[in-house]
C-alpha cells in the first residue's frame, strides 16, 4: 500500500529518537558542588585517604551529601558552595601537597543514566569560563639541541674507534667532521655510516671533510619527540595545578594546547606552566648514620632527603649526573618479567656515569627528581619566590659499571616504572616553549553566553515554529515534530560523543541547524503540492514529493557537509565548536526531517482515501 | 497559505545581463573598498591584547584612556563594548615586553587607577605569527572549500553546473568581504566560520535549482535551455523564499539576542543568505547558460556495449 511504512521501520524511527532522547536527558539535571581529590606523581587516593577525609569533614562540621572514590580519585558532593569551599581549605591544609584538590562542579547524573554512558555536554570555555593557553614549541632550538648532544657522540664514537679527527663542529643544519687525511676520512665515513642510519653523510676529499646531515625522517622524529615530550611535562605540571578536567593537547606540527576551566588566577597558571623540572643521580650515603641524621646531625659531605611515601634516604651530596644529559628513557620489562626503566644518555653524560659507577658497584644510587614550585610569597622586587622541591624517586643498585645506556630496576609495578620513565624525560633536554595564544573569559561572560545563547536557540525556534504552522498548518506541525527530534538528536549526540564541547558559535551552529534543517521539509512540501497542483492524488503526490525531493536534500547537504568538516579541520576551541554542531546537526536533520516526517505522515495521513491534505 | 502563488513563468533569464551588469558593479565595488580599506581584521589576525572589563557603574572612558596613557599604555585604544558598563581595551603587540603578564598588570593598573569596582570578563592574548599562520589557514580553507565543492558538484552534476556554483560562492564571498570592508566591521574567527557557512547555504540553493534544471533538461521536450532554466527557477522559486525567510527568523533572533561576541557572525550570515538567495537564482544558472549548458549534456550516456566490444577485438 502507498505511504505505509513497515512496522520495523516505525518502530526503528522511534528507537532512534527515544535513543537520543535518553543521552540527551542527563543535561536536564542542574549541577552539585563538589571537591575533588587527586594524587600527585602517582599517588593515588585510596580508601584510607577517603576515610581520613570523611573523618575530617564530619569533625569539622562539614557536612556533605556523598564521597565516592573512582580510579584513584575522591569526589566528595555538597549541598551548598559555602559547604564547598570550607571543605575545599579545610582538605588542603590536611592532605598536604601529596594532594590536589580542585573545586568541581559535578553533574548530578541519576545512578541508572549514568551506568549507560549518560554525561551532559561538556561546555566550552567561553560558557564555563576559564583559560585556554596555545603554547609553542621552539623546534630549531630543539633541532639545535639535538645537534649538540650529536657533536659528543661523534667525537666520543671517533676516539673509541682510534680514528684521528682534527675538529668535529655544528654547522648550520649539519655536523662537519674534519680530518687528517684520506684514510681517516674514508675509515671514519665507513664507521659512522653504519653507526648513524638516520643521517646522510656526505665525503669532502678537497678539503677532508665528512659533514652528516639529520634525514627528514629523522628531524620529524626529533620535533615529534621535541613536542610529545612538552605535552607529557605540561600534563604532569597542570594535573598540580588542581583544576578539574584539565585539557592538553597537541595542535598541528608545533602546538600544544591547554584548557583550564574555572580557572581565573592566570599569572599562577602561567607560572606553573613555566617552571623546570630536572633530575640527578647520586650514590647513598650508606655509611651515615641515618638515625643520627634524622635527628640533625647531618654528616657535611651528606643530605638527608624523602621518598615519596616519607622514607628518608641520606644521599652523598656530590651530583653523578645531572638529568640535563639523559636524551631518552622509556620502560620495558628485563629478562625476569620485571618492569625496568631504561636510560640513555649522551656521550658526556656516558663517560660521567662510567666513572662514577666503576668503583661502586653493587652500591645503591638513587634518583632525586627536582622541581622549582611557585609559591604565593613575592620578593622585594615582585618576583615569585620559587620553591625547590626535592623527592627520592627510585633507590637501585648498581649491578655493573653503567655507560651509555642503563636500565633501572626495582621502580616498583609496570605503571610506577612507566611514570618513572615520564619524569626522567620530563627532567631531560626539552625544547622550549612559549605562550603565544592567552584567552580568558570571566565567570559572569560565561554564563551570560549561555544565557544569550539559550535565548536565541529559543526565539529562534519559536519564530520557525510559529511560521511552518501557519504555512503548511498540519503539515508544520509534523515538520516541527521532526524539528524537535532533531534538537534533541543534536543534543544526544553531542552528549554522547566524548571530544564535542558545546560553545557559543556552537550554539550559533545550532540556530543555524534550525533554519536550514526546515529546507527538507520545505522542499518536500513544496514538491508535494506542486504535484497536487499537477492533478495527482493526494497519496501518489505524498509518495511523489518525498521520493522527488530526496536526491536533492541529499546533495544539498552533503555540500554543507563538506564546507563544515573543512571548518573543523583548520578550526579552534569555539569555531570546531561551531563546526561540530553543524556537521551534527546536518546528519540528524537529514534523518529526522526525512525519514521522522514521513514515519508521521505515513501513520497519520497514509494509505487513506483523502480528497484534501492540510498542507 | 501561500505566499507566492505564480502562476506562469518568469521570464529569469531575460534580465540576466542587467543582473550581470549588477553583480560585477557590486564585485568590483568590494574588491575595490578591500583595496583600499581593507579589511578590519580583528585580534585573532593581527595579534596582540584585548581586554573587557565590566564596570559596576557606566565606564568613564577619559578617565580609563588617562590611567592607561599613565601607566605607559599610550598606544591603548579604549572602547565601550556592547553597554555603558563593558569597556574594551586593545593594546597592539609590542616587543621585548613580557606580553604573557601584560593583562594582569592593566587590569591592576586599571583598578588602582579609577578606584571603581570592576571584574575582568575576558583577556585575550594572540601572538602576531598565531595571527599569520591564521590568516593563512583561513584562505587556504576558504579555498579548499571551493576546490572540494567544485568536485562535488562537477561529480555529480556536470562541469558547467560546478563552475557556475563555484563562481556564485566566490561572488558571495566577495561581497560578503566587500561589507565587511565597507563598514569597517571587525572580521574575526567567527567571521570566517560565518562566511564558511554561507558558501554552505548558499551551494544548498544553488544545489536545489541546478537539481531541478538537471531534472527539467530530461523532462521537458521543448524549450531552449534559457527556457529550461526559466521554468526550473520559478518552480523553486517558493522554497527559494521560504527556507531565505525561515533561515532569516533565526538569523534575526541570534542578531538581536546572541550577544556582542556573536554579532559579527550574525551579521556576516544575514547578509550572506541574502547574496546567496540572490546568486543562485542569478550568478548559478546564468553562468552554466553562458558556457553553453544544454539538454544533451544532461541526458545519461547511453552506451552501446557491443560496439564497444567489437571496436576493441579490431586490430
Amino acid at each position: 500500500m502507498l505511504n505505509k511504512y513497515p512496522l520495523w521501520k516505525t518502530l526503528m524511527v522511534l528507537f532512534i529518537v527515544a535513543f537520543g532522547a535518553l543521552y540527551a536527558l542527563p543535561n536536564l539535571y542542574p549541577e552539585d558542588p563538589a571537591v575533588q581529590v587527586s594524587g600527585l606523581r602517582g599517588v593515588e587516593a585510596n580508601a584510607a585517604t577517603l576515610e581520613s577525609v570523611k573523618n575530617g569533614l564530619t569533625a569539622d562540621n562539614i557536612s556533605f551529601s556523598s564521597i565516592v572514590l573512582e580510579s584513584g580519585q575522591l569526589l566528595v558532593r555538597f549541598s551548598d558552595t559555602e559547604q564547598q569551599l570550607r571543605a575545599r581549605d579545610l582538605l588542603e591544609e590536611s592532605l598536604g601537597d601529596k594532594f590536589s584538590v580542585a573545586l568541581n562542579l559535578t553533574p548530578a547524573t541519576p545512578a541508572w543514566l549514568a551506568s549507560v554512558g549518560g554525561t551532559p555536554m561538556k561546555l566550552g570555555l567561553d560558557l564555563s569560563g576559564g583559560v585556554s593557553f596555545l603554547m609553542e614549541v621552539n623546534m630549531s632550538e630543539a633541532i639545535v639541541k639535538a645537534q649538540e648532544a650529536l657533536v659528543d657522540d661523534f667525537r666520543t664514537d671517533l676516539r673509541g674507534e682510534k680514528i684521528r679527527y682534527r675538529s668535529v663542529k655544528k654547522a648550520n643544519d649539519s655536523i662537519n667532521v674534519q680530518f687528517r687525511n684520506v684514510e681517516d676520512l674514508t675509515a671514519a665515513h665507513d664507521f659512522l655510516k653504519k653507526r648513524y642510519r638516520d643521517f646522510l653523510m656526505t665525503e669532502n676529499t678537497d678539503n677532508l671533510t665528512l659533514s652528516a646531515k639529520m634525514t627528514d625522517q629523522k628531524l620529524k622524529e626529533v620535533r615529534e619527540y621535541a613536542l610529545q615530550q612538552n605535552i607529557t611535562i605540561i600534563r604532569n605540571r597542570v594535573n598540580e595545578l588542581g583544576v578539574s578536567e584539565p585539557l592538553v593537547q597537541r595542535q598541528g606540527q608545533k602546538h600544544i594546547i591547554i584548557e583550564l576551566p574555572g580557572v581565573q588566577d592566570t599569572a599562577k597558571a602561567k607560572e606553573i606552566l613555566n617552571a623546570t623540572a630536572t633530575i640527578e643521580f647520586r650514590l647513598v650515603d650508606t655509611d651515615g648514620d641515618l638515625s643520627a641524621a634524622l635527628n640533625g646531625r647531618i654528616p657535611a659531605s651528606s643530605k638527608l632527603l624523602y621518598e615519596r611515601d616519607g622514607t628518608p634516604v641520606l644521599l652523598k651530596k656530590r651530583v653523578m649526573l645531572t638529568g640535563d644529559h639523559i636524551v631518552d628513557a622509556g620502560s620495558s620489562f628485563d629478562e625476569y618479567s620485571r618492569p625496568q626503566v631504561n636510560i640513555s644518555l649522551d656521550s658526556a653524560g656516558g663517560g660521567k656515569m662510567s666513572n662514577g659507577t666503576k668503583s661502586n658497584i653493587g652500591k645503591p644510587m638513587a634518583t632525586v627528581f627536582i622541581e622549582y614550585k611557585p609559591t604565593d610569597r613575592k620578593d622585594a622586587e615582585g618576583n615569585t619566590i620559587f620553591e625547590k622541591i626535592e623527592e627520592v624517586i627510585s633507590v637501585a643498585t648498581i649491578q655493573a659499571r653503567l655507560g651509555k645506556t642503563f636500565r633501572i630496576t626495582g621502580a616498583g609495578s609496570q605503571s610506577e616504572a612507566h611514570n618513572l620513565a615520564l619524569l626522567l624525560r620530563a627532567g631531560a633536554l626539552v625544547a622550549p616553549i612559549q605562550i603565544v595564544e592567552e584567552r580568558t573569559v570571566g565567570p559572569t561572560l560565561g554564563a551570560e553566553n549561555v544565557q544569550l545563547g539559550f535565548q536565541a536557540i529559543l526565539m529562534g525556534f519559536g519564530l520557525v515554529f510559529i511560521f511552518m504552522i501557519i504555512y503548511y498548518r498540519a503539515f508544520g506541525v509534523v515538520a516541527n515534530l521532526a524539528l524537535g527530534a532533531n534538537l534533541v538528536l543534536i543534543i544526544g549526540v553531542m552528549s554522547l560523543i566524548p571530544g564535542a564541547t558545546l560553545t557559543l558559535p556552537g550554539m550559533a551552529g545550532i540556530v543555524l541547524t534550525v533554519g536550514m534543517a526546515v529546507d527538507a521539509n520545505v522542499l518536500i512540501f513544496e514538491r508535494i503540492r506542486e504535484e497536487m497542483r499537477d492533478g495527482k492524488s493526494v497519496q501518489q503526490s505524498i509518495h511523489q514529493g518525498y521520493d522527488a525531493a530526496f536526491s536533492t536534500i541529499i546533495d544539498a547537504n552533503i555540500t554543507t557537509l563538506i564546507a563544515a568538516l573543512i571548518l573543523y579541520a583548520i578550526g579552534t576551541g569555539p569555531i570546531k565548536g561551531f563546526a561540530i554542531t553543524l556537521s551534527i546537526g546536518i546528519l540528524t536533520s537529514m534523518f529526522t526531517a526525512v525519514v521522522g516526517t514521513r514515519t508521521i505522515v505515513n501513520i497519520v495521513w497514509g494509505g487513506k482515501r483523502l480528497d484534501k491534505l492540510s498542507i | 497559505m501561500q505566499i507566492l502563488q505564480v502562476k506562469e513563468t518568469i521570464a529569469f533569464m531575460s534580465y540576466r545581463k542587467g543582473a550581470l551588469i549588477f553583480s560585477i558593479l557590486l564585485m568590483l565595488a568590494s574588491v575595490f573598498s578591500l583595496a583600499t580599506n581593507k579589511l578590519n581584521f580583528g585580534l585573532d589576525f593581527t595579534g596582540g591584547t584585548l581586554i573587557e572589563v565590566g564596570f559596576e557603574k557606566a565606564a568613564d572612558l577619559n578617565k580609563i584612556r588617562a590611567v592607561m596613557d599613565n601607566s605607559g599604555y599610550p598606544d591603548a585604544v579604549v572602547q565601550l563594548y556592547g553597554s555603558s558598563r563593558d569597556v574594551v581595551i586593545r593594546l597592539a603587540e609590542r616587543e621585548g615586553l613580557n606580553v604573557e603578564m601584560l593583562g594582569n598588570e592593566v587590569l591592576s593598573a586599571l583598578q588602582k587607577g579609577t578606584g571603581q569596582k570592576m571584574e575582568m570578563r575576558r583577556i585575550e592574548f594572540v601572538g602576531g605569527s598565531v595571527g599569520d599562520e591564521l590568516a593563512e589557514q583561513g584562505g587556504l580553507a576558504m579555498l579548499t572549500a571551493l576546490i572540494c565543492i567544485l568536485v562535488y558538484v562537477a561529480f555529480r552534476f556536470e562541469w558547467r553546473f560546478a563552475l557556475g556554483s563555484v563562481f556564485a560562492l566566490f561572488h558571495d564571498v566577495l561581497l560578503t568581504l566587500g561589507l565587511f570592508s565597507v563598514l569597517k566591521l571587525e572580521f574575526d574567527l567567527t567571521v570566517l566560520a560565518a562566511i564558511l557557512a554561507v558558501i554552505g547555504y548558499s551551494l544548498n540553493d544553488t544545489i536545489v535549482v541546478s537539481d531541478r534544471i538537471r531534472e527539467n533538461f530530461r523532462k521537458l521536450r521543448e524549450g531552449g535551455p534559457a527556457d529550461v532554466i526559466n521554468i526550473s527557477l520559478t518552480q523553486t522559486l517558493s522554497r527559494t523564499f521560504i527556507t531565505s525567510i525561515t533561515t532569516l527568523l533565526v538569523l534575526a533572533a541570534l542578531f538581536f539576542r546572541g550577544g556582542e561576541l556573536i554579532h559579527g557572525f550574525a551579521t556576516a550570515l544575514l547578509f550572506g543568505v541574502f547574496v546567496g538567495t540572490y546568486s543562485s537564482i542569478y550568478v548559478a544558472s546564468s553562468v552554466a547558460l553562458a558556457f553553453g549548458i544544454s539538454k544533451e549534456d544532461l541526458i545519461p550516456e547511453v552506451i552501446d556495449k557491443e560496439g564497444a566490444d567489437q571496436e576493441e577485438m579490431t586490430p
